[in-house]
């Protein structure tokens, strides 16, 4: 008994003392890297919000951080009348709604019928897509261009400088990853609905809005967001397409405060930046979980 | 998936084996009994189909869809109605008659009965078709062309061009009292002869007599009915408008025209360049040069040198043959694929690498702050994509950045404008960019693996090490290969990052074209195609386009096979 306690009382001992040794061994060293992988995550974050509530304003002066504070940037971004960053902002949400609301609708048409019909050159079509998207359409941005001069020739309204134009370029692409998400989530909503649906009464029609489209909200929320985050970043045509300041996005906009004055405007661009990423990250944080089951649905195979 | 991969008519019933499936079987046989008796009994009027399954696709229209059907068709019609009229009124009849077909194909797809499926896809496909294939097919005819700056415009146009340009002014010739007139926002010159005549003319309209309506203290006239005589200060505000009007003196441009350096006096200018027409050729009246036609859209000399302007023609495979054979562009396209290749390995690699090892580091449930460490580590991927670059260039500065400045005391690291430093800046950002999602994607991937596998294994005596890479990392790369894939197809053309962060510098030496070590395929495309350095030049920067988009299908064609392989060995 006593020996046994002894030795019980032993290795007892024995783990106090490598107690932290361990805990190091199983989760410790877990915490020290997830601490260095969020500062390297969020430090460059923090930087720009230091810099945007720097009242000095120039890239020199951001080089402390969080020391002084004042919003004088923000003033002076809103006071700036030759660069309309309430506009920017304003032309984003725009052509962002727009777009993924009109994208999200076509590729939802499209995948309705790839999931629930059966027709010639069905898989050819899927296919098709499935090429095509893996050619971006930036890399044609020579060519939407000198298109979109030759369409303003004929209606100027959706030519070169159409905020217009460039939403019915961005809806090239709303076939194509987008559709292939959404066909994979309408094939997991059982045809036997539809079915019963139909014997009911219901048109394909009704069918489609009443029946199918709230079943798959999840994936057209997540496929709206990511177009919508998408867009907003999206710099090449936008910056093609839209010369006049008054209808730039963010991207185009932005960029030209830092093109050729980068450490002088510094201040000022970090609390356009700022603005402008706060709510992109709100929304991504929010719809966070439904973002990443999508990314996983939609990638791998199946 | 349901159904994928099949093609053609309505497939067969699958054979009933679970109970679901013959309630599908048995609710699909009751629709179709419905649908013939709708059809016999006379309230549907739908055309009888042999295939049963056709005629689900069928069944009575309630009236608000078919008074939305009108009301959209109606209006794309009218809007089609439009383009077709300007169309007309351009005289662009290839694209007319293509649109007028496109709307009777449109028209035809929504109003006949049946081919439900196109009805659905429509939409989508019309501008897939213009804006994604048609601008593919495009931008290969721009890659055989010298389409650029100087050459966007027939020759025709390019020949007055010239003749307008390149001008002096006659020596000894007489000085025209001059006021600038304003109409209609063009510019207009209202000159005073030697001889007394007062005549007016604009850029398009030569010089005509017109009756003054209101005459300057010397005699001269100042003004016409119809026209806003401009004052000095306005003058001075449309300057470099008014300093370029040239004037034409009559419609052969051979005479020569007035221009205003001044806007209150006009000399006579004659062409530098006479055009001659029989030999299709200009002769410098001063040198006596000879320029002819080097059949590449331009008029070029013995020597070589070709004249500013010219006209866009076809010119074969030489954008291509130039981007590998001409020392000015061959060595740093080389380099520049290179890195391209390397850019998009490499970030692949990194961003998985991190994001796996993350994703392992994380997977154990009982670690604590676990959801905090999660969203504070995929703020960057939430944090939008072009803004990153940008805040990335104000850290890695190497005068001012905070990196150099705080974290170094006052270092002068060269980040951003080593050719070497550069690059790794460049891999840097795009890793703090992408490992958010590399480890949101693995650990998905890691959380579904069977547990039983590992079980199995460690009781197999296998270590740690041993289970990752002989069982996990298989295991992950079958269901993650199409997603590193893609991001390698998107890394290929990551624009945003190197645009923003570098702009592609440093600049090569050695080279006229502004493109820098860190610059990739697309970022070198964009730059000579809209850049402000050396002049835009629509057809090499397609030409650049089609090689992106051989490699990119090469490419992604040879992975997707790897990754059938991949499939089958599961």
């Amino acid at each position: 008994m006593s020996t046994q306690k002894i030795a019980l009382s032993g290795t007892m001992a024995q783990a106090n003392k490598q107690g932290f040794g361990r805990w190091f061994a199983t989760k410790g060293w877990r915490h020290l890297i997830a601490i260095a992988a969020t500062i390297f995550s969020i430090f460059p974050l923090l930087y720009v919000l230091s810099a945007a509530l720097n009242p000095t304003g120039t890239m020199a002066g951001a080089s402390t951080m969080f020391t002084e504070f004042g919003l004088g940037n923000f003033q002076e971004l809103f006071a700036n009348q030759e660069r309309p960053f309430g506009r920017w902002f304003v032309n984003t949400l725009v052509i962002g709604t727009i777009t993924s609301v009109a994208t999200v609708f076509l590729g939802a048409l499209a995948a309705y019928a790839f999931s629930r019909m059966r027709f010639s050159g069905r898989r050819v079509g899927l296919l098709t897509l499935l090429l095509l998207q893996m050619f971006p359409q930036l890399l044609t941005v020579v060519a939407i261009f000198l298109l979109l001069n030759f369409i303003g020739d004929i209606i100027p309204s959706l030519g070169l400088g159409s905020q217009l134009g460039l939403i019915m370029v961005y809806l090239g692409g709303a076939l194509g990853v987008n559709t292939y998400l959404m066909y994979g989530f309408f094939n997991t909503v059982p045809m036997s609905l539809d079915e019963s649906a139909r014997i009911d009464g219901a048109s394909h029609v009704q069918v489609f809005f009443r029946i199918i489209m709230p079943l798959v909200t999840p994936i057209l929320a997540v496929v709206g967001l990511l177009v919508f985050i998408g867009i907003s970043s999206e710099f090449v045509i936008a910056s093609v397409v839209l010369t006049d300041p008054e209808s730039q996005t963010l991207a185009v906009g932005l960029y030209s405060y830092v093109a050729q004055q980068r450490s002088e405007n510094w201040g000022v661009f970090a609390a356009g930046a700022v603005l402008a990423a706060v709510p992109v990250m709100a929304l991504f944080l929010f719809l966070q979980r439904y973002i990443t089951s999508g990314l996983t649905a939609g990638g791998v195979k199946g | 998936m349901v159904g994928a991969g099949r093609i053609g008519p309505p497939p067969p019933l699958p054979p009933p084996k679970t109970s679901a499936a013959r309630r599908q079987s048995a609710s699909r046989k009751l629709l179709d009994h419905m649908v013939q008796i709708e059809e016999k009994s006379g309230v549907k009027t739908g055309r009888r189909d042999e295939k049963p399954a056709r005629k689900k696709d069928r069944s009575p229209d309630s009236l608000s869809g078919i008074l939305a059907k009108i009301v959209l068709l109606g209006l794309t019609d009218a809007v089609a109605a439009f383009v077709l009229f300007q169309l007309m009124l351009s005289g662009e009849w290839l694209i007319f008659v293509i649109s007028l077909i496109t709307t009777f194909v449109i028209n035809w797809i929504y109003l006949r009965r049946g081919g439900l499926p196109a009805k659905y896809l429509a939409p989508g496909v019309i501008f897939l078709l213009i804006f994604q294939v048609f601008v593919m097919i495009f931008s290969t005819y721009i890659a055989f062309t010298n389409y650029g700056d100087g050459h966007n415009s027939t020759k025709a146009d390019a020949i007055a061009s010239i003749q307008l340009s390149a001008s002096e002014r006659v020596p000894d010739s007489p000085q025209f009292p001059t006021s600038v007139l304003e109409k209609g926002g063009k510019y207009f010159l209202l000159v005073t002869t030697p001889e007394g005549e007062a005549k007016l003319g604009g850029a398009d309209t030569p010089l005509a007599i017109v009756s003054p309506s209101v005459s300057g203290p010397t005699g001269a006239a100042t003004g016409v009915e119809g026209y806003s005589t401009l004052d000095f200060t306005t003058l001075l505000a449309h300057q470099q408008e008014i300093t370029a009007l040239t004037v034409p003196l009559s419609e052969n441009p051979e005479d020569g025209a007035l221009k205003t350096a001044d806007g209150s006096t006009s000399y006579v200018y004659t062409p530098k360049l006479k055009y001659d027409e029989a030999a299709d050729t200009f002769t410098d009246t001063t040198t006596g040069v000879i320029y002819t036609d080097n059949g590449r859209g331009s008029f070029a000399a013995q020597d070589g040198s070709a004249l500013n302007t010219g006209w866009k023609v076809n010119v074969g495979l030489d954008n291509f043959q130039r981007a590998f054979t001409d020392e000015n562009l061959q060595g740093p396209l080389l380099k520049v694929i290179l890195w391209t290749f390397a850019f998009a390995i490499l970030s692949v690699a990194t961003t998985f690498a991190l994001g796996l090892f993350l994703a392992i580091t994380f997977n154990k449930k009982d670690l604590k702050g676990q959801k905090i460490y999660r969203i504070l580590m995929i703020l960057p991927y939430a944090f939008p994509a072009f803004l990153s670059g940008l805040v990335w260039s104000g850290l890695l500065n190497p005068e001012f950045g905070f990196i150099n400045n705080a974290l170094l005391g006052g270092a002068q690291i060269p980040w951003l404008t080593d050719p070497v430093l550069s690059k790794i800046s460049v891999l840097v950002v795009n890793l703090w960019l992408g490992y958010p999602y590399m480890f949101l994607v693995c650990t998905g991937a890691l959380q579904s693996l069977p547990e039983e596998v590992d079980e199995a294994a460690r009781m197999d005596g296998a270590g740690v090490w041993k289970i990752f890479t002989a069982i996990k990392l298989p295991l992950l790369l079958v269901s993650l290969a199409p997603l590193l894939i893609s991001s390698f197809a998107f890394n290929f053309n990551n624009f945003n990052v190197i645009y923003m962060l570098t702009g592609g510098g440093p600049r090569f030496d050695g080279t006229t074209f502004d493109i820098g070590s860190t610059d990739i395929l697309i970022t070198m495309v964009y730059k000579i195609a809209f850049g402000t350095g050396t002049g835009r030049d629509y057809g090499l920067a397609s030409a650049l386009a089609i090689i992106i988009f051989i490699i990119v299908a090469a490419v992604s064609a040879l992975s997707f096979k790897k990754t059938k392989a991949l499939e089958d060995l599961n």
